[in-house]
């Protein structure tokens, strides 16, 4: 009698858990048979890759099985190194650009694609962000990039009878006549969450200052400093942001912003080209958009065409070989199609023509036959020590918005964290 | 141990004593040691060893702590952490345990009425996830919504209104406060247990002596939860410096604005995993996470050697 | 004098601040029934015959694997608490009752869990459960909340069983009992109402928890709700209609499991659980 009750509870259990070991065995035996599961980040593209992207695929290879399985923004690289770590990470990783994705190729959880016959269709720009720093071996397939500006809300600006501003000059003009007439907040920026204020402000109007790849190439090389004149001119016009953002933007978070413009409360919008998605889903007026306008005098134009999305193949992946043959269909020009009309404001890095049919996503597009491109100047190579440059240029960039730090002391913070480890740069 | 539990303990053999003991104590044991310790001190162990390009591992010794507390750009965020704890911990002393402990003695009055509702009411905060916290109050501070700022503007008080969570003075004791206000229901419920224990005669008596409730509270009951209290407090410290959801949902890893509302677990989740463009160092990570370690140790330390001596336990 | 602290002034209080607990719940619950656009446009209306929608209530319900994430959470979570509960009582009571060589030492092992995160050796848990083969399982998850919640329980329960009169024990003994039959037919019983103190302390992290099942159990058989709640929200799109309905249903058991034990909490309080 004693014993007995604890006994068949102890039992149970024992059964219990051998059963439920025996059963995920099997389940997992069975699941990697032709099977492709793709790790990312972008929750928001779910439904699009299950409606259209992987059936697309599915007409012509009907025996592989694709599962996206995307993973919470915030804890996408968390929970991805320790997946990798575990070796339980998917077949297909969605690949962040630069070090991110070059140390995990580094730590060998990425394949080299050198190989893939697709490959061919992408420029040498376009693949930097996911090639080794000699440039020999690509680890990634580029995917799309995001291209910054402003989207703003027609109606705000036919109110106050203004256009769309030509330089930057104009760009305060402009600016003033909205906040004068009292209906828009002007300028829709939170400096909470920190990532906009260098995003979507100082890298948004900066290339304009630094002329794109040139001053990028050349912080890489050491010729210029972030303390010379463009990028302390660069923190200056940000500086003077400030009286033109809804009241009490310190606390203004992200998705604040996108609802205070989509809610037709605000004139402008400092942009990411990805927002177009959203405001089409969410906002009921016509918007336009126009590129990060120069300083009065200056003829040429630069725009921040970031490459932001790879994917690449799981080193230890069973399925290589069914992966290699996805990661080809993605190279093609059916896939660009695809994407970049479910996707409005992600534009696919490869060679092949497309059109895009959102007029202000085809807007953006436009300008990268009018200026030239660049991308973020913190992501290649400069942002591998400590301090972290683009910690610190999130850092720095609020701060100067906020009008808690001047743009000098804010480029020197930048100079001083950069240089303390990154040789050129001593 | 009583007699009889000696005698039943040393009536059985060697080997009946040890298979009664591993009964009683091997499950938990082994399940503690196997998904908790060991994986703690594997993790620690990273602590002495630095890594390279390729991810291979090179001993280290005691470099990364020395680093940790001597180079600018590890100390200065790690001292701004440490003392950003500090300082949450006394909002908490200050806030949460006193509003516990007078609520508490407010519910323990003889005959009140909707006690159960008020205790459940008070408690619920407690049992909510950090992404429904983050979202309410997020949304009732931002300046965008009017929530608050409609409510102080009520109350004839609408320029006091600021965009605290966005500034760097107040950022991290609005912070503070929604975790006090969160967490509220612990010491509220121990407490208030505390209280329940005393004695009926011993309150009797003092309100026969003609003592009114406020007296009889701070001289009768008070004195006599000081133990709880104890445990309290060290409860709060422990959860305090452990402190990591409530920032990490609202302000994201890099604990704006500038870094005010950094603790050390955000300090240790953007070290060990990395943020953005930084990646992730699982050796400086678990250098900061066996200096938390440390620090809340010598914090119980202290706790236990100084204080817990000097609490009288009443038993009834 | 008596009467300066009247029932009016003590009612006021209490309502004030039940008032202040409340608010912020009943804000996130009344928006969930409301279109996106009223929701931001005023946060404080009541749902209108305009702004009233089920829309995320239907995304979210329609939403077929819902119903197993609320019995992977369930599961999940009652299971943990039954191992805490009879594990941790189990060596609460070997060490209150029997001494032995390194027993204090062993408390002391046992509790340093109430001092550091479990987070800290996630990398170390990931391995271990892959070299045993259960990832994605919910057995995982079970093993490593189990392993969370004993140092807590085992403090609580150490405290509630030391109060518990020497005569039972002995007089069981006087007649013979076993010793195992001891604990689980007199003593267990007594635990009864130490059971809500340990649940509250247990239940409300592992319910909540995002981290554990993100890592140790993504795949969609065995996602908790609070995971599956994380799909609502993109990198920069949040679908906050589906985000504050699943938030809403999400808060529902946690409110009925405590309901069902506040009764026992207090008296395993009082009982003196812990002094």
């Amino acid at each position: 009698m004693a014993g007995t009750w604890e006994n068949t509870k102890m039992k149970s259990m024992f059964y219990k858990a051998a059963l439920a070991a025996t059963a995920l065995v099997a389940t997992a035996v069975i699941a990697q048979a032709g099977n492709l599961k793709i790790e990312s980040w972008r929750n928001d593209d779910a439904d699009i890759w299950n409606s259209k992207i992987i059936p697309a695929f599915n007409k012509a290879h009907p025996d592989i099985k694709i599962e996206f399985a995307p993973t919470a923004p915030k804890e996408y690289n968390a929970a991805l190194n320790a997946r990798l770590a575990g070796g339980t990470a998917g077949d297909l990783i969605t690949c962040r650009p630069f070090d991110a994705s070059l140390e995990l190729f580094n730590k060998g959880n990425l394949a080299g694609l050198n190989d893939l016959k697709g490959m061919a269709n992408f420029s040498d720009v376009a693949k930097s962000a996911w090639t080794t720093d000699d440039g020999k071996t690509t680890f990634c397939l580029p995917m799309a990039s995001v291209i910054h500006g402003f989207i703003y809300n027609k109606d705000a600006l036919k109110k106050v009878g203004g256009t769309e501003p030509k330089t930057m000059e104009e760009f305060y003009t402009l600016l003033e006549k909205i906040k004068k007439d009292g209906t828009y907040v002007p300028l829709v920026l939170g400096t909470a969450d920190q990532w906009e204020s260098a995003t979507m402000g100082f890298q948004n109007i900066g290339p304009n200052y630094w002329k794109g790849e040139e001053g990028r190439n050349a912080l890489i090389k050491g010729t210029q400093k972030l303390t010379d004149a463009p990028y302390v001119a660069t923190f200056k016009e940000l500086a003077k942001w400030g009286p033109y953002l809804g009241t009490g933007y310190q606390a203004q978070t992200y998705p604040d912003s996108q609802n205070l413009f989509s809610l037709g409360k605000a004139a402008i919008y400092a942009a990411g080209s990805w927002d177009i998605s959203t405001f089409r889903s969410q906002g009921s007026f016509e918007m336009g958009a126009f590129k990060a306008p120069p300083p009065a005098g200056q003829s040429d134009c630069y725009i921040s065409d970031h490459t932001d999305i790879g994917i690449g193949l799981n080193a230890a992946s069973k399925n290589a070989a069914d992966a290699r043959v996805f990661l080809d269909w993605m190279s093609t020009s059916e896939f660009a199609e695809i994407f970049a009309n479910s996707l409005p404001g992600f534009f696919p890095l490869s060679n092949a023509k497309i059109t895009v049919k959102d007029d202000v996503a085809a807007t953006f597009l436009s300008w990268r036959g009018q200026c030239k491109s660049t991308i973020r100047n913190s992501y290649q190579i400069l942002s591998r020590g400590t301090p972290n440059l683009e910690n610190e240029l999130w850092n720095v960039s609020a701060q100067v918005i906020n009008g808690k730090m001047s743009p000098d002391d804010a480029t020197k913070q930048l100079q001083a964290g950069l240089a303390k480890w990154y040789a050129p740069q001593k | 141990m009583t007699e009889l539990t000696q005698y039943a303990l040393s009536s059985k053999s060697g080997f009946g004593r040890l298979a009664l003991l591993v009964f009683f104590l091997g499950p938990a044991v082994v399940i503690y040691a196997a998904f908790s310790v060991y994986p703690l001190i594997a993790t620690m162990a990273l602590a002495s060893f630095t890594t390279d390009q390729a991810g291979a591992y090179h001993f280290a010794g005691i470099d990364n702590f020395i680093l940790l507390l001597t180079d600018k750009d590890w100390r200065g965020p790690f001292w701004n952490a440490l003392g950003n704890n500090a300082l949450f911990f006394i909002i908490h002393m200050l806030v949460q345990n006193p509003i516990g402990i007078a609520i508490a003695g407010l519910l323990s009055l003889p005959a009140l009425k909707f006690r159960a509702t008020y205790r459940t009411l008070i408690f619920m905060p407690t049992m909510l996830s950090v992404v429904i916290i983050g979202f309410a109050w997020n949304l009732i501070l931002s300046p965008l919504w009017g929530v608050s700022e409609g409510f102080l503007k009520f109350l004839g008080l609408g320029s006091l209104f600021k965009p605290w969570l966005g500034l760097e003075g107040s950022a991290l004791i609005t912070i503070g406060l929604i975790s006090v206000w969160q967490f509220v229901g612990i010491p509220l419920m121990l407490i208030y247990a505390a209280l329940l224990n005393i004695p009926e005669e011993l309150v009797d008596a003092a309100r026969i002596d003609g003592l009114s409730h406020f007296r009889i509270f701070f001289h009768v009951k008070l004195p006599l939860i000081m133990p709880t209290i104890g445990l309290v407090s060290i409860l709060t410290f422990v959860g305090n410096f452990n402190a990591f959801d409530l920032v990490y949902a609202i302000k994201g890893a890099l604990a704006g604005p500038n870094f005010s509302t950094d603790l050390l677990g955000t300090f240790f989740y953007r070290t060990f995993f990395g943020n953005q463009l930084q990646l992730g160092s699982p050796t400086m990570g678990a250098t900061v996470a066996t200096a938390m370690f440390l620090i809340i140790l010598m914090g119980v330390c202290i706790y236990l050697f100084l204080i817990q001596r000097r609490l009288e336990r009443h038993s009834f | 004098m008596t009467r300066r602290f009247g029932p009016f002034a003590v009612h006021t209080i209490l309502i004030a601040y039940s008032m202040i607990a409340i608010m912020p719940i009943l804000l996130v619950v009344m928006n969930s029934f409301k279109a996106r656009k009223a929701i931001f446009g005023a946060p404080l209306a009541f749902p209108s015959s305009e702004t009233f929608s089920l829309i995320g209530y239907s995304k979210v319900l329609g939403n077929s694997n819902v119903g197993m994430f609320f019995f992977n959470s369930v599961s999940v979570t009652l299971i943990s608490m039954a191992a805490v509960l009879l594990f941790g009582a189990m060596a609460a009571w070997a060490l209150a009752e029997y001494r032995f060589k390194g027993s204090t030492l062993l408390a002391l092992f046992l509790s340093i869990g109430i001092m550091v995160p479990i987070r800290l050796g996630s990398i170390s848990i990931l391995h271990t459960m892959v070299s045993l083969d259960l990832i994605n399982t919910r057995l995982a998850l079970i093993l490593v909340y189990t392993a969370q919640g004993l140092p807590m329980a085992i403090f609580i329960l150490s405290e509630f069983i030391s109060q518990i009169p020497k005569d039972l024990r002995d007089a069981a003994r006087c007649d013979g009992v076993p010793e195992i039959a001891i604990f689980f037919q007199v003593i267990a019983p007594l635990l009864r109402p130490a059971i809500a103190t340990v649940a509250v302390f247990t239940v409300v992290p592992i319910w909540n928890d995002l981290w554990f099942p993100l890592l140790l159990a993504p795949g969609k058989e065995t996602q908790t709700i609070t995971l599956g709640i994380q799909q609502f929200i993109g990198q920069y799109v949040t679908d906050w209609n589906s985000v504050l309905a699943a938030l809403s249903v999400a808060i529902l058991p946690v409110i009925a499991i405590y309901l069902v034990f506040s009764r026992q909490l207090i008296g395993g309080l009082t009982a003196g659980a812990v002094k």
